[in-house]
């Protein structure tokens, strides 16, 4: 299962772009579904982090990106991975402790890297990879590659020293970088109003000098259009923009969460928000798609997840023999 | 043979110089790097030679700072950080010990960080406790990082070139109170390197083997020389890479001496001095001693401020020779 061809362009500007947007939320969607029987059947090891409701944001930024644009991403990251064209057969394998996984087993879920998509990895510490990105953006700027670099965030990410840092850096840099928050409402059990004193986080932007923009994070057509501006502004040497795009996680923080902090209510009023029925919705009512392909996108996803699943099963458990040589790069003579 | 005598901070910026004009993916950035030359000089000049678009001056942001290398270094650059002082560190250590340390490895080996981190550590200045500590500890227990501590002015030109070179990351910690004085031997022109994990023997003796690092590598060839007039023969050891760690030179030489006197300037609790000798414990050269290990290092306490407390604080060239005088003579 070698990684889909990504698309680049806005989601209903073709059937093609429609299907990509579709195909990608889906296969997030159904990844994680998968991750979270396995954890239930008692298949995975360690934690999981889920962005189930979250979908739209990963794919419609990453529409807005080549192959060769940088991201980073969080310890909720199987989205932004997905989204920027990971195969789904090494991260599911990684999560099982498989040698062809990602990272041979030593990462797992929250340390899936991709080199081949630019994406230089999900990160276990809050608003680690926002510095990170900044380096990467920095970078580009140095050698005119003319790449520019996402740094996927939460919330909870914004109030730490890390993205006060990096963003600031980035502003005084005119770094080709995209600080893209996803704003799901809860740091663990953090509520942005507990841990915020102001209401709009994109208000937070103008402080480095740095445009911000809110988005619907649950409308992968928003999120693209907004995406879009961002990436031009940074090829065009304008420096960075801060997305906030507003979107929820329905399920808990880890496995562990009992969802003591916020009401079944709150939850069900976000599941009516799902960003994919929104846009099959849309792109059916527009005839850019067939509500039967509509259904085939959906069932591709799930054959594409069970084979992925399928193959890691039988592939073989990472081997202990080579840990002390993983440490360090071969320095080469 | 150069008889070039340079000071530790010349041969550092002529090795970042040198590497600068080998390498167009090389850069420094850090606090006060550029037009003020380093808060100890030891940039100097380069701004001006080779640019503020490779020669960084940034805000006072150290995770930021070294974050951004790490991401440079993620994406084909190769950067020289200076963090001003050792102890600002601190303010980095997500960047440095979860990030730069564990990306290759965690991230199965797929990327990995080029990035020199050079600051200036030590004792000796009267900045008291948050500008004066010696970190060794810190970095060298993290798998992932390797740590260069050179003691002079030709060492540190070849080990910080080998460090560039290096595909991993590479602290690199420099004594503030060596930037200004010479060597005792001159340093090279060219560009050899001095490969990273290999234990220098500076001097040879029959008497004594000590292992010492950073400054307190010169402070023992002071106490060799003054032994040596009363018949007493010294091996020093400088392990220069303190991670990885080269301990066969040492085996050896307790070998032939039987006797071990270890010194560092950082606190003796977990200090990293301890690894050299838990090493030398579990080695069969352990055997070859006639002499409980000796260990010689700053006390348990913040670095105070008065010149008198701070000389106290750590151990000087008076107490390595109580120390190593006694071993020799109590124990024969």
């Amino acid at each position: 299962m070698s990684a889909h061809p990504l698309i680049m362009g806005h989601p209903t500007s073709s059937p093609e772009h429609a299907r990509h947007a579709l195909l990608y939320m889906w296969r997030i969607r159904k990844f994680e579904e998968a991750v979270e029987d396995l954890f239930g059947r008692g298949m995975m090891h360690g934690t999981m982090h889920l962005s189930i409701g979250q979908e739209a944001s990963p794919t419609g930024m990453c529409m807005a990106l080549t192959l060769q644009d940088q991201i980073t991403s969080t310890h909720r990251g199987h989205g932004h991975c997905i989204a920027k064209g990971a195969d789904l057969t090494r991260m599911i394998a990684e999560l099982l402790g498989k040698e062809i996984g990602y990272c041979g087993g030593r990462g797992g879920s929250m340390h899936i890297a991709d080199v081949e998509t630019g994406n230089l990895g999900a990160n276990g510490v809050v608003g680690g990879g926002i510095p990170i990105a900044a380096g990467a953006a920095l970078a580009s700027k140095m050698t005119k590659k003319g790449t520019v670099a996402v740094s996927f965030f939460g919330d909870g990410a914004m109030n730490e020293g890390a993205f006060h840092e990096a963003a600031n850096l980035a502003a005084i840099w005119k770094l080709p970088l995209i600080l893209f928050c996803e704003n799901n409402k809860y740091g663990m059990s953090s509520s942005t109003e507990k841990a915020f004193a102001i209401d709009n986080l994109a208000e937070r932007g103008k402080g480095y000098g740095i445009p911000a923009v809110n988005v619907d994070g649950n409308d992968v057509i928003d999120v693209y259009e907004q995406a879009e501006i961002a990436v031009k502004r940074a090829q065009a040497g304008e420096g960075p923009t801060l997305i906030i795009a507003e979107t929820y996680r329905w399920k808990g923080h880890s496995r562990s969460d009992k969802n003591l902090y916020r009401t079944k209510e709150e939850i069900e009023e976000w599941r009516e928000l799902d960003p994919i029925p929104k846009f099959t919705a849309k792109v059916i009512k527009s005839k850019l798609l067939s509500k039967e392909e509509c259904g085939a996108i959906a069932q591709e996803a799930t054959d594409a997840i069970i084979a992925a699943v399928n193959e890691s099963v039988k592939a073989k458990p990472a081997d202990p023999a080579g840990l002390l040589e993983a440490v360090f790069k071969k320095v080469s003579v | 043979m150069s008889d070039r005598m340079l000071t530790m901070a010349e041969a550092i910026r002529e090795a970042m110089s040198i590497a600068f004009d080998e390498r167009p993916e090389v850069f420094l950035l850090g606090e006060d790097v550029g037009i003020y030359g380093g808060a100890f000089g030891v940039s100097g000049d380069m701004y001006h030679r080779y640019g503020a678009e490779r020669v960084l001056d940034t805000p006072i942001a150290e995770l930021g700072i070294v974050g951004a290398a790490v991401g440079a270094a993620l994406s084909g650059m190769r950067p020289i950080v200076e963090i001003q002082f050792s102890d600002f560190t601190a303010q980095a250590m997500d960047q440095i010990a979860n990030q730069a340390a564990k990306i290759h490895f965690m991230l199965g080996g797929a990327l990995h960080v080029p990035m020199v981190l050079r600051t200036p550590q030590g004792s000796g200045t009267g900045a008291a406790a948050q500008h004066s500590q010696n970190l060794e500890p810190w970095f060298a227990s993290v798998p992932g990082l390797k740590v260069v501590v050179p003691s002079n002015p030709a060492d540190a030109k070849g080990l910080l070139l080998s460090s560039i070179d290096d595909p991993n990351p590479v602290i690199f910690l420099e004594h503030k109170l060596l930037y200004k004085i010479p060597g005792r031997e001159p340093v090279p022109e060219g560009s050899e390197r001095i490969p990273l994990g290999v234990s220098k023997v500076v001097r040879e003796g029959k008497d004594l083997t000590i292992v010492a690092t950073g400054i307190m590598v010169n402070k023992a060839w002071e106490v060799c020389e003054k032994l040596s007039t009363e018949g007493i023969s010294i091996t020093l050891i400088d392990p220069r890479t303190i991670s990885p760690l080269d301990m066969q030179p040492v085996y050896e030489s307790v070998d032939k001496t039987g006797r071990l006197l270890v010194v560092q300037e950082g606190p003796a609790q977990a200090g990293f001095i301890n690894e050299v000798i838990a090493q030398m414990a579990g080695s069969a050269s352990f055997g070859s001693l006639i002499a409980p290990i000796m260990r010689l290092a700053g006390m348990n306490i913040p670095i105070p401020y008065a010149p008198q407390l701070e000389k106290a604080a750590v151990p000087q060239i008076e107490d390595i020779e109580i120390a190593a005088r006694e071993i020799v003579k109590n124990w024969r």
